[in-house]
């Protein structure tokens, strides 16, 4: 397996200090290795809107964001200075809150589960990444749709599926979001947009692509002008280097589509680091290569998430087209529950842990106090404890489910020996699986 | 009217119909069509139904199946299905499978349609026959049709499917005239899925075949007819589901059969064929089925080695004599 070194520093291309004097008031972002990224400096426009800049003077500049946002302030070994340029109230911090407790306690209840053998096959953990769904889906209005890949149970979880349908799902159970038939990798919910869950890396951007195309249609073509549902699609770094990224990017830019891609960037695919399957580690500099904004910010941090997200969502529903947001995050277990546990940077980033950092926020600001946030872990419990028992006491498929859904027509089963159509013989699903 | 007529006709009056229904594919557009499928649809419904992708089959028709999930309809055309292997795994993964994987929330009525099968001297990587491979998986619904009145027939229910269908053409036919009649040319007429059509009636023989195959078998038919031999031709139309019930009553009639397609033998369409007429009419055989498929080589470019490649009239009658003069003992 590859064990993580600190690149050298002649691997990487030098990007120069800051191209602004002023270096004490403009958001500085940083990067994980600080050979790879120094210290950059990205200029913030007071209206807070993404700027393609297409005209780069010096070589410096054309190292640096393309686009210019007031998003993540963040300086390479230090923790985030508390002070933020926009605030949340008590009630969006308890919902952020809520939400990544609700995704964390749900993930290690989901490993609990497996190796007591109530869940089985591929499961693969969210733990540590919460910030960048919390962020991004609590953004989002109903009507929006989210995609995502295997690690797709919190997004179906912050989008609003309950997490009783999410666990009788995980344990194949008839209660699940898609009656046992789906999975832990193939999460859908029609009722909350979520479209989901693929196997394959790179698959669901495509889909999501398309739900936005089908959002621009109906608004243009079917001249739905209540329309402006956006959609959102989350995939990790290893998927960047995929055909079907550039695809999309490229089309998405090319039909302007209300379409936000978000990389969750845990500088693993597997086994496999990004800096060694990766020529330019650099993910949001691939946006501007096709003409939209590429954006990088601290998926550890649920405020800057946040931030960046409402802006993105805010371009696409105006029309304006798509963003790529590369989130700086990380994964606290294996790639999946049957994969072994052992990244090396686990360490540095569980002291950034998305949690204990709005905690610790919630609290220097004064929105909450301890038994406020103790209380909503109680409630979680109980919620997770609901969940499990429900999903327990769920009966199994029925024999007769293994032919249902196969087809919305039915009839796609063709004719039986008896010339009628065999779906429509009562006895069809009963039998055996004979077709 | 030629196949391609009837099969732009086909799309029109759909896009007339349901505004929800939208065409995308390389050149479908201002190019008027790769085979001028789609000509005057451009004009017609605009920029916004009829559109011109990028050279990106895995990044469009992955566009298709997201589009079509909550509710568009797409139509979208490879140029070849041959390119569509780079979209495979969209039209399996993401299209076929999610009715089941959603439970029934997600359904995706999406038609893939393009000329699949041989052209002429077109080469190795221009000419494989996909009908086997879709027709293996589940979700999926797979046409192939013949006549101009198939193209329309069933394009129109393709359409109008509320699930994945692959819709096999063939470039050879597209210019192809076939008689209609006035109900093929109303705008309701649509054909069903999974019903074969008996195109020739007879009592000796069964032959079935899809697509250009149909022709042949018919041209051989009639040779045959001369000899003596009265062969039954059915055209299969749907490939998935595959309609053995038609199959089966006319081998359980004339209790010979001779299976006819252009794809590669091993696993192919008749290789499924024979194991149904097995199970279902293995009394009524009189002789082992005959299966006549393309060569088991990639398509060679050279016109004498493609002609060898590909079965000929000559190859089907041979065969249906070869099915007659043997008895079920022995030779």
């Amino acid at each position: 397996m590859a064990s993580c070194h600190a690149p050298q520093a002649s691997f990487f291309p030098q990007i120069s200090p800051p191209f602004s004097a002023d270096t004490s008031s403009s958001p500085i972002v940083s990067c994980r290795f600080p050979c790879r990224y120094a210290s950059l400096q990205v200029s913030s426009p007071s209206s807070g809107t993404f700027v393609p800049r297409a005209e780069e003077k010096t070589k410096t500049e054309r190292n640096i964001f393309a686009c210019a946002a007031t998003a993540s302030r963040l300086v390479a070994e230090k923790p985030a200075p508390t002070k933020k340029k926009t605030t949340i109230t008590k009630e969006e911090g308890l919902v952020l809150y809520e939400d990544m407790v609700l995704g964390r306690s749900f993930e290690d209840m989901c490993a609990q589960m497996y190796y007591r053998g109530k869940m089985f096959g591929f499961v693969h953990l969210y733990n540590g990444q919460e910030a960048v769904s919390t962020g991004f889906i609590k953004c989002l209005k109903e009507g929006d749709f989210v995609c995502s890949t295997y690690r797709d149970h919190v997004h179906a979880l912050s989008k609003g599926v309950p997490a009783r349908s999410v666990m009788s799902e995980l344990f194949g159970k008839a209660t699940g979001v898609c009656r046992g038939q789906g999975g832990s990798m193939h999460m859908f919910s029609k009722e909350h947009g979520v479209l989901g869950g693929f196997a394959f890396i790179g698959e669901g951007i495509p889909v999501a692509t398309g739900a936005a195309f089908k959002s621009k249609y109906e608004k243009e073509v079917l001249k739905n002008d209540k329309v402006d549902a956006v959609s959102v699609a989350f995939f990790g770094d290893g998927t960047c280097n995929n055909g079907q990224f550039f695809e999309c990017l490229n089309m998405a830019a090319l039909w302007k589509l209300p379409i936000i891609f978000v990389v969750e960037n845990n500088l693993w695919a597997i086994g496999m680091s990004h800096i060694r399957a990766t020529s330019d580690p650099n993910i949001w500099k691939k946006g501007p290569a096709f003409g939209i904004p590429g954006v990088h910010v601290d998926g550890m941090d649920v405020l800057k998430v946040r931030e960046v997200a409402i802006e993105a969502i805010a371009r696409a529903r105006r029309g304006d087209g798509p963003t790529l947001v590369e989130c700086e995050t990380y994964r606290f277990r294996g790639h999946s529950l049957a994969d072994p546990d052992e990244l090396p940077e686990k360490a540095h980033y569980a002291a950034r842990d998305p949690i204990l950092a709005l905690k610790k926020y919630l609290l220097q600001h004064n929105l909450a106090d301890e038994n406020e946030l103790k209380s909503i872990q109680t409630r979680i419990d109980e919620v997770l404890e609901d969940a499990v028992d429900f999903a327990e006491a769920s009966p199994l498929p029925p024999r007769s489910q293994l032919l249902e859904n196969v087809f919305a027509d039915p009839k796609g089963f063709g004719i039986g020996p008896d010339g009628r159509y065999r779906c429509e013989d009562p006895s069809f699903t009963a039998g055996t699986a004979q077709v | 009217m030629t196949v391609r007529d009837a099969l732009n006709s086909a799309i029109d009056e759909e896009m007339s119909a349901d505004s929800k229904v939208y065409l995308m594919g390389e050149e479908v557009g201002e190019y008027q069509g790769a085979y001028k499928i789609s000509k005057g649809l451009l004009q017609k419904f605009g920029p916004d139904r009829v559109l011109d992708t990028p050279i990106t089959e895995a990044g469009f028709t992955g566009i298709g199946v997201g589009s079509a999930f909550y509710g568009l309809k797409p139509i979208v055309e490879f140029m070849t299905f041959n390119f569509a292997m780079q979209a495979i795994d969209h039209i399996i993964n993401s299209a076929a499978k999610t009715n089941y994987m959603s439970a029934g929330q997600i359904s995706v009525p999406i038609v893939f349609r393009g000329p699949n099968g041989a052209a002429a001297g077109v080469a190795a990587q221009h000419s494989q026959c996909f009908a086997a491979w879709y027709g293996s998986c589940p979700g999926l619904k797979v046409l192939s049709p013949y006549s101009a009145e198939d193209a329309r027939g069933l394009l129109k229910a393709a359409i109008r499917d509320p699930d994945p269908v692959v819709f096999l053409e063939n470039e050879i036919l597209y210019g192809e005239a076939f008689p209609v009649s006035a109900e093929v040319l109303d705008p309701s007429f649509v054909l069903p899925i999974g019903k074969a059509k008996i195109e020739r009636e007879g009592t000796d023989v069964t032959v079935t075949a899809f697509s250009k195959m149909v022709g042949y078998a018919l041209k051989a038919a009639e040779i045959l007819e001369k000899e003596g031999i009265n062969v039954e031709v059915i055209n299969l139309r749907s490939i998935r589901p595959l309609d053995r019930a038609t199959i089966n009553q006319s081998v359980r009639k004339t209790n010979r059969l001779v299976t006819v397609e252009e794809g590669w033998p091993q696993h192919g369409i008749g290789a499924e064929i024979c194991t149904s007429v097995v199970e279902e009419s293995f009394d009524y055989l009189d002789a082992p089925v005959e299966r006549i498929t393309g060569a088991d080589v990639p398509m060679p470019y050279a016109a004498n080695l493609e002609r060898m490649a590909v079965p000929q009239i000559e190859d089907i009658v041979r065969a249906v004599k070869r099915a007659c003069s043997r008895s079920a003992r022995g030779k």
